[in-house]
């Protein structure tokens, strides 16, 4: 870690970002003051719309032309604010890399891999091409690409995710930056391979002296890497301290808040297991999976989505279903309602068969009246041309037989389950992009259990929401569970969301279950090997807990290879 | 409610309480639209010209009223000006102005009939193959391809060979030739709609596969449709401009724009420009007005519209 007598990489001296809209002036940063040293990480955190983006932005002066700058912005002493697009192509690149979110979308998938690295370094250096294509190869071995000669010749879609996301760092490396803003940069990866990139992530900082401003809402991930965290809130900075400080005794309230959303799984020994809730054994259960599997196949390869998978959902009861993406966890939540039919086994629904084949879809579609879904991305859960209203309406409309009889009776039903996931009624005259994210995932939460289900299948309800909203969706789903009893499929990739929520839990890898008992247990001491990996790469919000888990870990991947 | 006195900026206080937060709110959507749209100076301006063109075509001939159906040989090829013809008279003595108006009935009329069969079919077919996939979509676009194989301003002129040409038979086969495009379109839309969360949520839920495609696929690709549709009336009017000129469209002595050029163009060597310059000109102004409006309309459709 750096000591405080070094000078300032970066300065941001009270910068503000105005942007111009139809609306009047918004100020998305207003008056932002934070130091940055050389081979320091440091977070900037908080909530979407809190100026965290933009304010990254800024640094690399990527704003769009509506926005208004103010206020200072110095790296290594130079001013950047006020520079030509010209003398900032210059810096970007050259002084300050960049690191996005979605590694796929950050490569050229027509370019191969050396190419794209040899570009970056051939921006801004005159190089003969061989040098720039052998230093492109040595960066590729820096970030930890076997095999980099020949991975260089390869494609992108060749290479895994956090692969790809190795190569977006070597690009951002690409020119020796002194700084690197990365934003987001494992939000769209696994866990397990998120542990990896943070990894890498703190040894360029320490070893190559490089400074990280990580752009981040995952406070785990905080914990884990950064030495020192800026919150933000709207546009403000409330607080700035040691990531020790800021996430053990967080001076400003919303932090407090910020932190108190965070759902956290609790440490083996520390924990008391509760009692599990018994499911009544003798009725029929609502949901029945056995020996299913489902397999496709893609460019000549099958691919086992459902690999003999078998579990049981029992009346009232929640069943958490995790793992990481390509699991085939979404699958089964699909077959589950019998939107995908299974190659082999059994899917039961309340007792009815279900096979996705246009033969059965009478029967099936009667008995999806008693069941409701509700899916993870909240910009397309709802019909953008319908009203919140008419939304929630519809399974009335498609099931008649259960709903109300009478217009009114309906609409009143409507306010009813508006009120129930905390919602004014007149929002159901509202159209979807009128409400925030989270307020959309709480319609389709009124939507799904406006028949009353007595089965509900959540796919990764929560995953796009910021933390404190995710509270607030995840309180509504226990309290609705509660008063109607339905049992519940709870898909998540978030270990301590699933923990929260769920009496039982299944880990699946690889379209099999590998795991499956009761919370407490799984989540916990876990028995399975697969299991004990994925608990240990979850970043724990606190640093001191994350410190020895890291150790852990690296104790056990170093043992493996002596 | 029992005032009896009429008393209009005072409603009740439940009404004030609800009637602002919720009367701007349900239309809202429309009205920005609309806003879009009247921001797009060349979509403003196509739909002036085609309102006057409408009224010139529609209510002209109640203002100026002349015989579109007896020929008058003694008053042929007059010039402009001449005899109180505004426009002068073509070569049988018909009113050039008069019959602008009532040809453009024709064309007007035919273009926007076989525009909205056209949309209609093409917006049916489509979102059905899009929906459904697998082999019934192969089949369908196959259909689809083999009909856009054939030119079909061909196939307009075989039959128009064969049969008499009438108004209703010209919008029927205009419009069976021109579902092609908006089918394709439709389908593309249709394929990545279906796997929104709320198709599959409605699907969850038990709903069945017409209400997917009527209630949320159709409306959602209603943007692609509508401008596509004012690209098809102005395709259409083109296209019995087309086969009037070559002869081949309705018959004398009612007439359409295309129609109009045919027979004047024997006369323009004549000097006689009167007789085409006029319908030309109103061809090419109704087709530029129903691009400028599909260009507006494609505003008023984009939901995610900047600045909003």
């Amino acid at each position: 870690m750096s000591t405080p007598t070094t000078p300032a990489l970066l300065t941001l001296d009270d910068l503000q970002v105005t942007f111009r809209t139809d609306g009047g002036p918004v100020r998305a940063v207003k008056g932002m003051s934070l130091d940055l040293r050389a081979g320091e990480v440091l977070a900037l955190v908080g909530e979407s719309g809190s100026g965290k983006s933009v304010t990254s932005l800024a640094i690399m002066g990527l704003l769009p032309a509506t926005a208004t700058l103010e206020g200072s912005i110095s790296l290594g002493g130079e001013e950047i604010v006020g520079r030509s697009e010209r003398e900032m192509n210059s810096i970007r690149g050259a002084k300050v890399g960049m690191i996005f979110q979605e590694p796929m979308t950050a490569l050229n998938p027509t370019m191969r891999i050396g190419d794209q690295i040899a570009e970056a370094i051939l921006n801004h250096e005159e190089l003969p091409k061989a040098e720039a294509h052998e230093r492109a190869v040595a960066l590729l071995r820096r970030v930890g690409i076997p095999e980099p000669e020949a991975k260089a010749k390869g494609f992108p879609h060749e290479m895994s995710g956090g692969q790809r996301q190795r190569v977006v760092i070597a690009i951002a490396l690409a020119c020796k930056p002194e700084l690197i803003i990365a934003d987001e940069p494992t939000t769209a990866l696994d866990v397990t391979v998120q542990a990896e990139i943070l990894d890498l992530i703190r040894s360029l900082a320490e070893e190559s002296g490089t400074a990280f401003l990580l752009v981040t809402h995952n406070m785990g991930v905080v914990a884990d890497v950064a030495h020192r965290v800026a919150v933000m809130f709207r546009g403000d900075l409330v607080e700035v301290g040691t990531t020790e400080q800021v996430l053990t005794q967080p001076a400003h309230d919303y932090t407090r808040r910020l932190l108190a959303a965070v759902p956290r799984l609790p440490v083996a020994g520390e924990h008391t297991p509760s009692g599990i809730a018994e499911g009544s054994a003798g009725a029929t259960p609502a949901l029945s999976v056995s020996g299913a599997k489902l397999s496709y196949r893609v460019k000549g390869a099958t691919i086992h989505a459902l690999d003999d998978v078998s579990l049981t959902v029992a009346p009232g009861e929640i069943v958490g279903l995790v793992g990481e993406s390509g699991s085939g966890k979404s699958t089964l939540g699909r077959a589950a309602l019998g939107l995908i039919p299974v190659d082999e086994g059994r899917v039961q629904v309340l007792g009815t068969q279900m096979t996705g084949r246009w033969r059965n879809e009478r029967a099936e579609r009667k008995v999806r009246s008693r069941v409701g879904v509700i899916f993870q991305d909240p910009g397309s859960s709802i019909d953008p041309r319908i009203t919140v209203g008419q939304a929630i309406l519809e399974p009335m409309q498609v099931q008649p037989q259960l709903a109300p009889k009478s217009r009114a009776d309906r609409v009143a039903r409507v306010r009813e389950l508006l009120e129930a996931v905390e919602l004014p009624g007149e929002y159901a005259d509202r159209y979807p992009h009128e409400l925030s994210g989270g307020q959309r995932q709480r319609v389709g939460l009124a939507r799904a259990v406006a028949l009353e289900p007595e089965l509900l299948v959540a796919d990764e309800p929560t995953s796009a929401l910021d933390v404190s909203v995710q509270a607030t969706v995840l309180r509504l789903l226990g309290e609705l569970q509660e008063r109607i009893g339905f049992a519940c499929l709870f898909i998540s990739h978030d270990l301590a969301v699933v923990h929260q929520m769920s009496d039982r839990v299944a880990v699946m890898r690889r379209g099999k279950i590998v795991e499956l008992g009761p919370v407490d247990q799984v989540l916990i001491s876990p028995q399975e090997e697969y299991s004990q990996r994925l608990l240990a790469a979850v970043p724990v919000p606190d640093p001191a807990v994350q410190a020895l888990r890291r150790a852990a870990r690296w104790e056990g991947k170093h043992g493996d290879a002596a | 409610m029992n005032r009896t006195l009429p008393t209009p900026r005072l409603p009740e206080a439940g009404a004030t309480a609800s009637a602002p937060a919720q009367a701007p709110r349900s239309n809202a959507p429309w009205r920005r639209g609309a806003r879009r749209f009247l921001r797009n100076k060349l979509a403003v301006a196509g739909l002036s010209v085609l309102v006057l063109l409408v009224l010139f075509c529609f209510v002209g001939p109640l203002v100026y009223q002349t015989d579109q159906t007896h020929t008058d040989l003694g008053s042929a090829l007059l010039k402009p000006g001449e005899q109180g013809h505004p426009l002068g008279t073509d070569d049988v003595g018909y009113d050039i102005l008069g019959r602008l108006m009532v040809g453009g009935q024709v064309s007007i009329m035919v273009g926007l009939a076989a525009g909205v069969l056209a949309t209609v079919v093409g917006t049916l077919w489509g979102a059905t193959a899009g929906y459904v996939g697998g082999w019934v979509d192969s089949v369908m676009m196959r259909i689809v391809d083999a009909g856009i194989a054939i030119p079909a301003t061909f196939l307009l002129l075989i039959l128009s060979a064969m049969v008499k040409p009438t108004v209703p038979l010209l919008i029927l086969v205009i419009g069976l030739v021109s579902w092609l495009v908006p089918a394709r379109l439709v389908r593309a839309e249709s394929i990545s709609l279906k796997q929104r969360d709320y198709v599959v949520a409605l699907r969850a839920m038990g709903g069945g596969h017409g209400r997917a495609v009527l209630k949320h696929i159709v409306p959602n690709s209603v943007g692609t449709i509508v401008v596509n549709a004012t690209f098809q009336v102005a395709d259409a009017i083109l296209l019995v401009a087309y086969i009037s000129f070559l002869g081949m469209g309705v018959q004398k002595p009612s007439t359409d724009w295309g129609a109009m050029l045919t027979s004047g163009i024997t006369y323009t060597y004549a000097g006689a420009w009167w007789l085409i310059l006029p319908a030309g000109l109103c061809i090419v102004l109704i087709v530029c007005a129903f691009n400028a409006i599909g260009d507006g309309l494609r505003d008023f459709f984009d939901v995610k519209g900047q600045g909003e």
